[in-house]
């Protein structure tokens, strides 16, 4: 059991600095790979957080050498990821799905929108917890509801949320902007990270660039913090509750309980991506959190791998950079730029339906089963596992 | 002990990692500041071309209509870069798909401003999609020319000095539709039909300035829920015998089929933006699944212009924009909003010749504020541009649609955004070039 655990939490982040940069892991042959992990600390946060740092150099060096423009896309592939990652944590891990990150996200965007005010008001930090915190807290309500529900009544009850929280906006016009949304004011960047930004590369700090560093900072932070829970008791009470519900109960495990706290942990990933995508985007509009939005989450994260942090990864990347990639080919393939533009959904669309086809577990999931075969030839049966 | 020297090994291993990284950096700032700013005045211009972008809804809810915008643009574009460009350089013009959508609006145009290296954006299209970029092209500099929207965010050039209206904003229109009905309609009770945003709040504003007494009810819907039963019974039950819409066209044909239903038959009057008869129609089949065919319900209806239409090919400028759609165009047919979008190409070209030969982002936004308010096209009023003001087009004419035609009830009329006075235009109409090129001197 032991072993199994260990080994559910750990590929999944070891792998976090490859996605971000193929140079920093590349998985060589499986003896030098294990030899690796032998040099690794021997305690998991020592582990997550060496993983976390070498993950943060390589997030340094991509930003540095990227255009403004890939900046901006990191920026928003972070909050996207953020939210995914609380995403796949509650259906991944704890089994209960939610149609209403969109919602949420909504939530914190606006708290962030409502305490950011341009100067001398709370420093970005601050208002970004605010925002995770008041974002758990409607979490937490939903949450009591949602652990009374199973299925399809608790897709249910969370598209409603997707629903009402937009509505809200434009009800309370006076205090959240209606329709047109909510200005959120862009930080400026501090002069003592510019500064070291300039230490270290010569490069000057435009907005972008800054806003693609809180939202990986964010990112990376919210990864450690996961893999740790996921790897630590907790995760394993989320996933004997996901995978029996009786003999969890029979353990002692409270279910109601552990299933609000799993709503509770996955809305503040909510609200700090929310946040995120306030300060990047400089508006919180109604439009902007349709349940599109939260579709387009759960989508990231069944395409990505359920349950894995790394899929929650590259299913957000997925999200951002499949559809101008689509979009330019089309205009560089002679479609005119309406046409081109339809192609980005159509073939998002295909991307799908082929996942669900031939990769129903997602791209960890197949890349698990391809590493997996590949050690099993080299030296005999392996375990399974799920997750 | 073995596990420490390990520590102690990989400590060293990230000292020397840091080591290296700042010895490939400055490691200190030169002492003059960046020079950020100045240097971006080159940005996608050249000799030989010049790149502009726009964002759209393409795909999703909007796009019905407001995708057809950009295609009549391009269209133009392409006939002015068929005959030589505009001094020279050829104008390559990009539009990128926001589905309506601030969050992806802010994206498509990082990616205009940052990877297409955009030298200027024109007509991006919507209030709150295009407020979410508001601030970025302002403070990065960039020209953002012609907002396909009649917000009055637009016209703030001490906050946004790169922002230019283009259309008559919603406010002067409610004025001018308001004074119409009060001088026409004394007896009526009026009721509102708005839209819960500024386009509805600003139309109230203008209307209430002439028909405050009359009105009898005002009642709002929120863009996206499709049930306006509520809102059309509460007119009914008000007694409003014309309500006054100020709404984007599905509303015109929700609110259209629901009165038929509640069988409540007011004069109806639209504002400009819900009231294009070939959209409503289409979609009043759609809505109805085949009861309502055409936009026949909208005949009798009154609404505003200030472009010339497709329901009028005799017209000069509908014949030089059917010309450029032949010649130029994709597949379809001329649309109302592909004679928009050309109009807002035309305004363009002219803004870039004003700018002189060598234009600059910065020329560029000073030939408009100074040259702007004398451009002619097919717009039946000038803009207001200027040096304190960038509000778009000063007026409209009130019109009524019978048999898919328009047909004018007043003369073009003028006004201004507050208590300016409505006066009929005295510019009489144009028509266009025989080469269908403006050709606008530099302004001095």
């Amino acid at each position: 059991m032991a072993q199994q655990i260990d080994r559910t939490g750990t590929p999944a982040a070891e792998r976090a600095p490859a996605a971000a940069a193929p140079s920093a892991a590349a998985p060589g042959p499986g003896r030098r790979f294990a030899a690796l992990r032998r040099r690794m600390p021997r305690s998991t946060f020592g582990r997550h957080a060496l993983i976390t740092l070498a993950a943060l150099v390589a997030v340094v060096l991509v930003l540095e050498l990227t255009s403004p423009f890939r900046n901006s896309q990191f920026a928003t592939m972070s909050y996207y990821a953020i939210a995914a990652a609380g995403l796949t944590v509650l259906t991944g891990l704890n089994g209960q799905i939610s149609l209403g990150h969109g919602a949420l996200m909504a939530v914190g965007a606006y708290t962030t929108g409502l305490l950011l005010t341009g100067d001398g008001g709370l420093p970005l930090p601050v208002v970004m917890l605010v925002a995770a915190a008041v974002t758990a807290l409607v979490g937490a309500v939903v949450g009591a509801a949602a652990a009374r529900l199973h299925g399809p009544y608790l897709a249910g009850a969370t598209l409603a949320l997707a629903v009402a929280v937009p509505g809200l906006a434009i009800y309370f016009d006076t205090a959240l902007g209606g329709e047109q949304g909510l200005p959120v004011a862009s930080p400026h960047v501090p002069s003592w990270f510019a500064d070291a930004v300039y230490f270290l590369s010569a490069n000057e700090t435009p907005t972008a660039k800054y806003l693609a560093y809180v939202g990986w900072g964010t990112l990376l932070l919210v990864l450690l913090l996961l893999a740790n829970l996921m790897a630590a008791r907790t995760g394993r009470v989320w996933r004997a509750v996901r995978d029996d519900e009786v003999a969890a109960e029979l353990a002692g495990i409270r279910l109601g309980r552990v299933r609000v706290l799993a709503f509770v942990v996955s809305a503040a990933c909510a609200g700090l991506a929310g946040a995120v995508l306030g300060i990047v985007v400089r508006l919180a509009a109604p439009s902007g959190f349709t349940i599109v939005l939260s579709l387009g989450l759960l989508t990231a994260v069944v395409v990505g791998g359920l349950g894995s942090l790394v899929g929650a990864l590259l299913g957000s990347a997925l999200l951002v950079f499949l559809p101008p990639a689509v979009t330019n080919i089309g205009i560089g393939a002679g479609l005119d730029g309406t046409q081109a533009a339809q192609l980005a959904p159509f073939v998002y669309g295909v991307v799908l339906v082929l996942v669900m086809l031939l990769a129903p577990s997602g791209a960890v999931g197949v890349t698990k089963k391809l590493w997996n075969r590949s050690r099993k030839n080299r030296r005999g049966p392996s375990t399974r596992r799920t997750g | 002990m073995i596990r420490r020297s390990r520590r102690s090994a990989l400590a060293a291993a990230i000292a020397a990692a840091a080591l290296v990284l700042s010895a490939c950096g400055a490691g200190g700032r030169p002492a003059e500041g960046s020079g950020g700013e100045g240097a971006s005045a080159a940005v996608g211009i050249t000799d030989t071309s010049v790149k502009i972008g726009a964002h759209f809804p393409l795909t999703g809810v909007a796009a019905p209509g407001y995708s057809e915008i950009p295609t009549g643009a391009k269209a133009y574009f392409d006939f002015v870069n068929a005959a030589g460009g505009v001094n020279g350089r050829k104008i390559d013009y990009v539009f990128r798909d926001d589905a309506y959508n601030p969050t992806q609006t802010s994206q498509v145009v990082n990616e205009l401003v940052l990877q297409d290296q955009v030298f200027a954006l024109l007509s991006g299209l919507g209030t709150p999609t295009h407020s979410a970029v508001l601030d970025y092209l302002n403070s990065e500099g960039v020209p953002d020319l012609f907002v396909s929207s009649g917000s009055l965010l637009w016209d703030q050039p001490a906050k946004n000095p790169q922002t230019f209206g283009w259309q008559p904003d919603y406010e002067i229109e409610g004025k001018i539709v308001g004074q119409y009905v009060a001088q026409n309609f004394p007896q009526a009770k009026v009721g509102l039909f708005l839209q819960d945003d500024d386009f509805g709040r600003d139309g109230e504003l203008g209307a209430r300035r002439y028909l405050d007494a009359q009105i009898v009810g005002a009642e709002r819907y929120t863009p996206g829920n499709t049930d306006v039963a509520p809102q059309i019974a509460a007119l009914q039950a008000a007694g409003a015998d014309l309500v006054i819409g100020f709404n984007v066209p599905s509303y015109t044909a929700l609110s259209q089929l629901q009165s038929l239903r509640l069988n409540y038959r007011p004069q109806w009057i639209y504002s400009n933006v819900g009231s294009d008869p070939g959209l409503v129609g289409s979609l009043l089949a759609r809505f109805s699944q085949g009861a309502v065919t055409d936009a026949g319900l909208l005949d009798g209806v009154i609404t505003t212009e200030y472009l010339p239409g497709v329901d009028t090919p005799d017209n000069p400028w509908t014949q030089m924009f059917q010309r450029v759609w032949n010649e130029h165009g994709g597949d379809g047919e001329l649309t109302n909003y592909r004679i928009y979008g050309m109009s807002q190409a035309y305004t363009f070209v002219q803004a870039l010749q004003a700018a002189g030969p060598n234009p600059t982002r910065q020329s560029l936004v000073q030939a408009v504020e100074r040259a702007g308010a004398q451009f002619q096209g097919p717009w039946v009023a000038p803009f207001r541009f200027s040096a304190d003001r960038h509000a778009g087009i000063s007026g409209v004419e009130v019109t009524r649609i019978t048999g898919g035609k328009t047909e004018s009830l007043t003369p073009v009329l003028v006004t201004d955004n507050g208590d300016a006075p409505i006066t009929q235009s005295a510019s009489r109409p144009t028509t266009p070039p025989a080469n269908g090129i403006p050709a606008v001197p530099v302004a001095g």
